[in-house]
């Protein structure tokens, strides 16, 4: 089955900037695709590219299996949800999302039967006489959608249409944008630098950095299995230090840190004896006990002190102290309130397997 | 607290005061007890509307009334129509020093006085100006032509004098006009002119009369650039006011033809706000 979307060696150039750099990727029919990265990282260029607002300097964009590049961005079969909507405040709701058909030349009745229709489905019947500015943000983010997905286009591109949102609200709409992908089951690719709207909402997500991409993955691969350091340290927390390697036994090896912790981790690509590496261990892989016995099945044990607590609710920290080396490591405080009386100084035991740190060749990064 | 407050208020206000009322309101009624007032012998004065009836019944008044009003529309239509693609390319084409000095370049004329601005086109228009001189050269035109005195130099010297105070409104309104809201006009599959029409213009629109209104008293109220430019078939209203209160000392009728330009401007420019659907408060805040 050919994709819904493919771009091939995409790349763009301003002046000597090289914003997108020989990307290519492609994206299943129906399936959520994001692109999560840092501003700045080119992501918005490769949609206003696949848009057809911006021409690529090479490379080629295909919909459905046909090149889009010499079709111009009002004849191509793609529609896009833009930053701040982009709602026409000239015009009401049903001539906002009734623009569209009218410019394809449909007849008066079938536009008002199909924006109704697609009213109903984003559950705001009713709505059509309203002015844009009467509507809430969650409201208006609906209607955004709504006047896209009416002419019912092969790929829906959204760029980060949840900044404007408050938090709450945000991850009310994370929800609400994947029940309507399903509910209109059209290829979405939205982009990003919000990872947890990333990794909510996505069934493939691809992390940039600098205009090429690091690695594209389902979410649970970005977040066990990165393939580059960016990915690690971008996507999710890490304890970051960097290391020696000083023993080398097949995937795994033994390093010491610049702050001196000494530890077993799981290399990824070339660590050879002697290399200095980057290592990334989440604070919640990291188990933490009372008593050293308790964790005797994990590859790293140490023993320190609780130098700092970080109370965040759900995703509070606590900051443990090596008692022989001095070096630091944050920890995930479990919510089952076995440590709810942890106090400041209260010694620690902490380990965590050699197959949640892991280990890159070390890179400017 | 309140009180010095209050004092503050008044004294900023004051100004505002002095000259709305000194320089507009005192004159004004004024001009509307002169305009009612008929001679009827020597220092002897009774009040009547028999000057306004003299201008609506003399034809050569109502013509050059009517004549007036209507060029000074068109004037401001064919502003409108030239300044619009400048705005448009100064607000959304160009970025960055490329846009001030391309604002500048529509405001460096109205460094010179208006006077001299006009004398400029009577150079370029006339019998033996540069125009001319160029078509002779060129072998167009076999004798001298003469460009001057009639109703396109009129326009021309109009629309000209104008095109700032279109262009200045226009660019701010169109420049409030968030991109995306364009490139989403073409992503749902619109053509150029179809986002011209229905997000470009009616975004504009505020603009659009607020300029349109400037431009129009500014046209109906001049009287430097139809004495210049027009000829003796070209007369003005604003020079038949002039020549009742100067030449013919009949400030009487003067004060009528004054208060009839008022007339004519208010209902116009009422008319121009309902046909649009905008509102004063709308256009000029």
């Amino acid at each position: 089955m050919t994709p819904d979307l493919e771009c091939t060696a995409l790349t763009r150039r301003f002046g000597d900037t090289l914003a997108v750099d020989d990307v290519s990727f492609s994206v299943p029919a129906g399936s959520f695709f994001s692109i999560l990265g840092p501003s700045g990282c080119g992501k918005t260029t490769i949609m206003r590219m696949i848009a057809g607002f911006l021409e690529p300097t090479s490379g080629d964009i295909a919909i459905k299996g046909r090149s889009v590049l010499d079709v111009p961005p009002n004849k191509r079969p793609v529609n896009m949800v833009f930053q701040h909507l982009a709602l026409f405040p000239m015009m009401n709701i049903e001539a906002n999302i009734g623009y569209g058909l009218r410019r394809a030349g449909m007849s008066k009745g079938e536009i008002a039967r199909k924006v109704d229709e697609v009213l109903d489905r984003i559950g705001l019947p009713g709505v059509g006489k309203r002015k844009v500015d009467e509507l809430s943000g969650g409201q208006r983010q609906r209607i955004a959608i709504a006047r896209c997905m009416v002419l019912e286009p092969d790929v829906l591109l959204l760029d980060e249409p949840l900044g404007a949102l408050d938090l709450k609200l945000r991850e009310r709409m994370k929800i609400e944008l994947k029940s309507l992908q399903a509910e209109f089951d059209t290829t979405f690719v939205y982009i990003t630098h919000d990872q947890s709207e990333a990794l909510v909402m996505s069934d493939h997500i691809a992390v940039m950095n600098k205009g090429r991409f690091e690695q594209v993955g389902s979410g649970q691969d970005l977040y066990y299995r990165p393939e580059t350091p960016f990915v690690a340290s971008f996507v999710g927390e890490s304890n970051r230090w960097r290391g020696t390697v000083e023993r080398t036994d097949g995937d795994t090896v033994q390093l010491r840190t610049d702050t001196g912790l000494t530890m077993r981790a799981a290399a990824k690509g070339q660590a050879a004896k002697g290399a200095s590496v980057d290592i990334f261990v989440r604070p919640e892989a990291i188990r933490l006990g009372r008593d050293a016995a308790d964790l005797a099945q994990f590859d790293n044990l140490l023993s320190g002190t609780t130098s700092s607590l970080l109370f965040n609710g759900a995703a509070s920290r606590i900051i443990v102290t090596s008692d022989e080396t001095g070096g630091e490591v944050e920890v995930t405080l479990p919510q089952s309130g076995e440590f709810a009386d942890l106090k400041r100084g209260a010694p620690v035991h902490i380990g965590w397997s050699a197959a949640q740190a892991n280990c890159f060749s070390a890179g400017e990064d | 607290m309140a009180a010095s407050a209050r004092l503050g208020f008044i004294l900023l206000l004051m100004p505002l005061l002095l000259w709305l009322t000194l320089l507009i309101i005192i004159p004004h009624v004024d001009m509307a007890l002169l305009s009612l007032r008929e001679r009827v012998g020597v220092g002897e004065y009774e009040t009547s509307i028999a000057n306004y009836k003299t201008v609506l019944t003399e034809p050569l008044y109502m013509r050059t009334f009517m004549r007036t009003a209507v060029m000074s529309i068109m004037a401001t239509l064919i502003t409108l129509l030239i300044a619009f693609p400048v705005s448009y390319y100064i607000a959304k084409m160009v970025r960055g020093r490329a846009r001030s000095v391309l604002f500048l370049l529509c405001l460096i004329p109205f460094w010179v006085s208006e006077l001299v601005r006009t004398f400029g086109w009577m150079i370029l228009l006339r019998e033996t100006g540069v125009i001319s001189q160029f078509l002779q050269w060129s072998g167009v035109v076999s004798g001298p032509v003469e460009m001057l005195y009639n109703d396109a130099a009129i326009m021309t010297g109009l629309v000209y004098t104008s095109m700032l105070f279109m262009v200045v409104p226009l660019v701010t309104t169109l420049d409030s006009l968030d991109d995306a809201v364009i490139e989403a006009g073409y992503d749902l599959g619109g053509s150029g002119w179809s986002v011209m029409r229905e997000i470009v213009i009616p975004h504009a629109v505020p603009g659009i009369v607020s300029g349109c209104i400037v431009v129009f008293m500014l046209s109906l109220g001049n009287y430097l650039t139809p004495t210049m430019l027009g000829g003796k078939d070209s007369l003005w209203f604003t020079e038949m006011i002039y020549s009742q209160f100067i030449v013919r000392f009949n400030w009487e009728l003067g004060a009528a033809f004054g208060f009839m330009l008022l007339f004519a401007s208010s209902f116009i420019i009422w008319a121009m706000l309902r046909l649009t659907g905008q509102t004063l408060e709308r256009t000029m805040g």
